[in-house]
């Protein structure tokens, strides 16, 4: 009877062929012979995607917790989670509120009660949304009393402020869609405040109403603006908030 | 034991004798080993002697008189033998004449017709080189160490979501009518300080102006603030504006939040209760 492969047989033929040798770059810690030496680590870091967002090696005052309390990171893994959850969401969800049909209010019953995991998913999306911006809110905080937007990151704080409007937007506009009296009223408030903007008050409510109050044109509206225009939107200032971070020289520091 | 690699035993004997240590004496020896095979498959060992480099020399200088060769010889020529030495117009001849353009001057940019293009570096002046000057930090490599960190506050908070939605359920009420006005009608949190506002200004003032104008000094802080250190004790001003600032906005936002009810009238909340939902 011949003998059970062993766990280092196992790897050794999984590691040991061309598939896995092409998904991961010489290098990288899943290939065969990682060691953990200086170079290893190195290496592991360079040939690696998150390449993209830290290099090799990094300021020791910086993995200290209470240096950045991982505000930063928590935020984008935050908007990750609301763009998964937020897919999830999509294929149950109608964007459509003529009287008499409001399938918006409908599907959100419907994933409260029948949709598996509905309820769940909803909350979590619910509760990353506040959470997420209250970690935007706090990381700005950080960023403020650390100094950290002084020269030369002077214009990644700008992206920054940026950033958090765009999360602001991004939460406002996916207030609405639940389009039930809370929805409804609260964003009444709010774009009420727009209709003040001087000269072009109405316009502006206009445009971002899709008429004159809020009706389905405004949740559809608000729909694709939620899912698709401002989550792009972020994506491309998140890229360059990413990259100037490494080109100002990393994080800043220490005092 | 048998060794893979022979060792030369005399010269292990030799250094074994001076007291030098078996480990030291053993390389030695294999090296020794190594020389003597070498030599017997008749192969030069050890840096060319200085007339073989001045011949190189002689070679190329002849050369370069007659307007071609290639410059390979670098490390021969620059090593140090009696005269080996090359002038700065001779080395000139040599980038041109590498570059084949024929006797002509260097130039700084690519030349026209040149393949040679790597051997650009050789042009490059010391003033063209960035001088690069950065302190010295205390750096770890983010892997394990920053990723190690960054994996498990994500975990925390994942999880903490996780549990938090398993508990808490969102709010979701009657369905959207905009003919009946709830009795209380508030923004969502982040724009209850807005709201507020509203309470006390017209609404140009609190919903448009105040926040513009907040916006635009949020991102003109980095200019304003001329202070170059980053030390709490040396920015006083800066930190006490933003705090002011961050604790004026709470203020508003709590009140907003908890302390009116029906109406937009002041409530106490733990009388009328909370009129509040996120």
């Amino acid at each position: 009877m011949p003998k059970p492969p062993t766990f280092n047989d196992v790897r050794t033929s999984v590691q040991d062929n061309v598939i896995w040798k092409s998904i991961f770059r010489p290098g990288s810690i899943y290939r065969k012979g990682y060691r953990d030496t200086s170079r290893d680590r190195a290496l592991a870091a360079m040939n690696n995607v998150l390449y993209h967002l830290h290099p090799v090696k990094v300021k020791r005052h910086g993995l200290k917790l209470t240096y950045t309390y991982c505000l930063g990171g928590l935020s984008f893994f935050l908007f990750v989670l609301l763009t998964i959850t937020g897919i999830f969401l999509m294929f149950f969800y109608t964007p459509a509120a003529g009287a008499g049909a409001e399938l918006a209010y409908l599907d959100m019953r419907e994933i409260e009660a029948s949709v598996t995991f509905g309820s769940l998913v909803r909350n979590m999306h619910r509760w990353a949304a506040h959470l997420m911006v209250f970690t935007v809110f706090l990381h700005m905080a950080r960023v403020f009393y650390h100094g950290a937007y002084k020269p030369p990151r002077e214009f990644n704080w700008v992206v920054g402020v940026i950033l958090l409007l765009l999360t602001l937007l991004l939460s406002f506009t996916g207030y609405l869609l639940p389009w039930d009296q809370l929805a409804l009223w609260a964003v009444t408030v709010g774009t009420d405040m727009m209709g003040f903007t001087p000269v072009f008050g109405d316009q502006v409510q206009f445009v971002l109403l899709g008429g004159v109050e809020i009706g389905p044109s405004t949740l559809l509206r608000w729909y694709v603006l939620h899912v698709l225009f401002i989550p792009f939107v972020t994506v491309v200032f998140l890229a360059v908030h990413f990259w100037r971070i490494r080109k100002d020289g990393g994080i800043s520091g220490p005092l | 034991m048998a060794d893979e690699v022979q060792i030369d035993q005399e010269v292990y004997d030799r250094l074994i004798g001076e007291g030098k240590s078996e480990r030291i004496a053993r390389a030695k020896a294999k090296a020794a080993a190594v020389r003597k095979s070498k030599i017997a498959e008749g192969a030069s060992l050890g840096p060319k002697p200085a007339e073989e480099n001045t011949k190189a020399l002689e070679e190329f200088r002849s050369k370069a008189g007659e307007g071609g060769g290639v410059a390979t010889a670098t490390k021969t020529a620059d090593a140090g033998a009696e005269g080996g030495r090359l002038t700065p117009e001779e080395r000139a001849a040599r980038v041109s004449a590498s570059l084949g353009n024929g006797g002509e001057p260097a130039s700084m940019g690519v030349p026209a017709e040149s393949a040679h293009t790597h051997r650009l570096l050789a042009l490059v002046p010391p003033a063209g080189i960035q001088q690069v000057q950065s302190k010295q930090m205390d750096k770890v490599y983010t892997w394990p160490h920053l990723l190690l960190v960054e994996f498990v506050s994500l975990l925390a908070v994942g999880a903490l979501l996780l549990v938090m939605s398993f508990f808490l359920d969102a709010p979701l009420g009657t369905l959207a009518n905009a003919n009946e006005v709830p009795a209380i009608n508030k923004a969502p949190w982040y724009f209850m300080g807005l709201q507020e506002l509203l309470a006390y200004f017209h609404p140009m003032t609190a919903g448009v102006t105040m926040p513009g104008v907040a916006l635009v000094l949020l991102m003109a802080a980095p200019y304003v603030d001329k202070n170059p250190s980053s030390r709490p004790e040396n920015r006083k001003v800066a930190n006490m504006a933003f705090t002011f600032f961050m604790v004026f906005w709470t203020i508003l936002v709590m009140i907003g939040s908890f302390f009116r009810g029906p109406g937009y009238e002041w409530v106490w909340p733990w009388v009328q209760g909370l009129g509040f939902q996120l």
